[in-house]
């Protein structure tokens, strides 16, 4: 027990240490990119107040947003007010960037844990039938399925769904979080869920292809193995030999798997949240960069880094602490070996 | 063995049905480019309009013919594709190369950056270059290229680290070659049916991000008919009942994905030592 607990310990330093330099890292190139922009967030900051600025004022702003110090030390000074918990201002929505990021992130949150455990438990589902009906019709219909969904645009997906769930059978509302015209304190949770029923299905379709298939393909290896040929000469069926050998090896993969796809689960959310008008961070980011709101963009671009790294951390941990198959490759310090 | 019977082999089969597919695609694009301007051109006379034998795919809001502006905006899309994975793929063998055959902290600053370009949603990674280019088609090309290269480099890594420890290559070596002759004469030529069959396997996800980034608006300009722009258009009129103008579009990109995946597919069955001999 100690010695796991050891091992635990030393996989979440080794991942720690490479999760902040990632991260520093992020924050460098995200700040190089925004400085590279021809686009002036001090304009498009101005552009906001909606009324004329003397230039004196403007001064004054430029001279607050340190505009005329040099990069280098704009990015420290920028930094450390990072890590001090101020992000800054956002231009689009006259609040502190934190706070629009705490708020947006509950409302993604809730979209992509729904998305998230739908396409965990539709795709491991779906993997599992197709790896026990292996070439039968069942498996080869869900396996075109799945190649053809994820050929598909999330967006395209979302707007279908919108158009033929929303604009012909009226099942369910065009967008927003929310019906429009309640209070926010006023809506209650059974509308939430209605609101968030439709882009959360949009997102899990279009990721559980991938959960699927590698399910399939790991219940297919256990299939062919000795030990389940053995439990079939034993007189074991199909069902029996699921449940005491396929699942106790494809679980942890799979939720692997699952744990460490947050990126796409991220960047799903950004298409599903504009075609649905979902108030997410998704929706933030985009308008945070058609309109030029530079401290926002960055913000969220942290926070997803943030988020992602904390997802294959998890994917690490369980992948190198659990499976007793590659603790030896965690011991050694490398990061896992999933693609 | 059922095959031997048959006139074809499948290895024929499937050679044929790749060139067909390529020919497909090269019409395709083809035809969009070749479409005039004035064929995309609005006319109000006939805006709205549901797909007729006149308009296969109906008009827009400003009576666009939707058929010629869809396949005029895929050709945009297929060049987009093709140049950004162009450059993916370049990367990709580049940088797979240098980790392989460079030192340990090559291999190790190699991952580390692989593991940086994963660590943003790829979505959030693209929106930030192009904003850095100021939103148009560089910064489009450079950001789906940006993110595109990862796993063909791990790819063509592995690959190399294979073919480094063939003893042909160690007797090149002993025969006093440089590194730089073996990696002109043993290494790169190994490499080219990989380098393709990444590249067209690269290029429906270009085009799909492609799509996705300009329905959001940082791509191509909103005056340039592209599928994401067609699409984000259409989304103000769906509630009008103009299912048209978002369905038949999408479709038509997800077939070219569907087309180009399968090409690829085939193209690996046929370069890929292991079910070449079928």
């Amino acid at each position: 027990m100690n010695e796991a607990l050891k091992r635990i310990v030393r996989v979440f330093f080794t991942y720690s240490v490479r999760t902040i330099s990632l991260l520093l890292a992020v924050s460098a190139i995200s700040f190089v990119l925004v400085n590279a922009s021809p686009i002036n967030p001090v304009q498009q900051y101005i552009i906001g107040f909606g009324t004329a600025v003397s230039p004196q004022q403007r001064a004054e702003i430029e001279d607050y947003w340190g505009v005329n110090e040099p990069p280098i030390e704009r990015y420290f000074s920028w930094l450390s007010e990072v890590l001090h918990g101020n992000l800054g201002e956002s231009a689009l929505y006259r609040r502190p960037v934190a706070a629009v990021i705490g708020e947006r992130f509950w409302n993604s949150l809730a979209l992509m844990l729904c998305a998230w455990l739908l396409s965990g438990v539709i795709g491991f589902g779906l993997g599992c039938v197709m790896g026990m009906y292996q070439d039968r019709w069942a498996d080869k219909i869900i396996k075109k399925c799945c190649y053809i969904l994820s050929s598909v645009p999330t967006f395209w997906l979302g707007l279908v769904f919108l158009l033929v769930f929303s604009v012909w059978l009226k099942w369910f509302p065009i967008g927003f979080s929310a019906p429009i015209g309640v209070r926010g304190e006023d809506v209650t949770f059974g509308q939430r869920l209605y609101h968030l029923i439709l882009p959360a299905f949009t997102l899990s379709l279009a990721s559980f292809s991938n959960i699927a298939l590698h399910t399939r393909q790991k219940l297919i290896d256990v299939f062919n193995s000795e030990y389940v040929l053995f439990a079939r000469a034993r007189g074991e069926g199909k069902w029996t030999i699921l449940c005491r050998h396929g699942l106790r090896n494809i679980l942890f993969p799979a939720l692997t798997l699952q744990f460490a796809s947050f990126a796409e689960l991220f960047g799903g959310s950004v298409m599903a949240e504009n075609v649905f008008s979902y108030p997410g961070l998704g929706s933030a980011v985009s308008a945070a960069g058609l309109n030029g709101d530079v401290p926002l963009l960055l913000g969220i671009t942290l926070f997803s880094a943030l988020f992602v790294s904390a997802g294959n951390m998890i994917a690490n941990l369980l992948y190198g602490v659990i499976n007793p198959q590659v603790r030896a490759f965690a011991e050694a310090g490398r990061n896992g070996g999933f693609v | 063995m059922k095959g031997q019977h048959r006139f074809i082999n499948r290895r024929t089969k499937v050679v044929i049905w790749t060139v067909i597919l390529a020919i497909v695609l090269i019409f395709v694009y083809m035809f969009g480019i070749l479409i005039p301007d004035e064929a995309v051109a609005g006319s109000f006379l006939n805006a709205k309009l549901p797909p007729s034998w006149e308009h296969f795919f109906g008009t827009d809001a400003l009576g666009r013919d939707l058929f010629m502006r869809t396949l005029k905006g895929l050709s945009v899309s297929m060049t987009v594709g093709i140049a950004a994975s162009l450059i993916g793929a370049v990367i990709a063998v580049f940088v797979g190369i240098v980790a392989a055959t460079g030192s340990q902290y090559a291999d190790a600053f190699v991952n580390w950056i692989i593991d940086l370009v994963m660590s943003v949603p790829h979505t959030i990674l693209i929106i930030l270059i192009s904003f850095a280019f100021g939103r148009g088609l560089k910064g489009l090309l450079i950001g789906i290229a940006a993110t595109h290269w990862c796993s063909l480099a791990r790819l063509i890594r592995g690959e190399v680290l294979q073919l480094r420890a063939e003893q042909y290559v160690a007797v090149s070596r002993k025969l006093g070659k440089s590194g730089g002759w073996v990696l002109m004469h043993h290494l790169l030529p190994h490499l080219v049916p990989q380098f393709f069959v990444g590249l067209i396997l690269m290029f429906p996800h270009a085009i799909l991000h492609e799509a996705s980034i300009s329905f959001l608006g940082f791509g191509l300009p909103p005056e340039q008919p592209a599928i994401g722009i067609i699409l984000s258009e259409s989304m103000r009129y769906l509630s009008t009942g103009m299912w048209w103008s978002a369905v038949l579009p999408g479709l038509v990109l997800v077939m070219i994905v569907l087309l180009v995946d399968r090409m690829g597919e085939y193209l690996r069955a046929i370069i890929d030592p292991y079910s070449a001999q079928q």
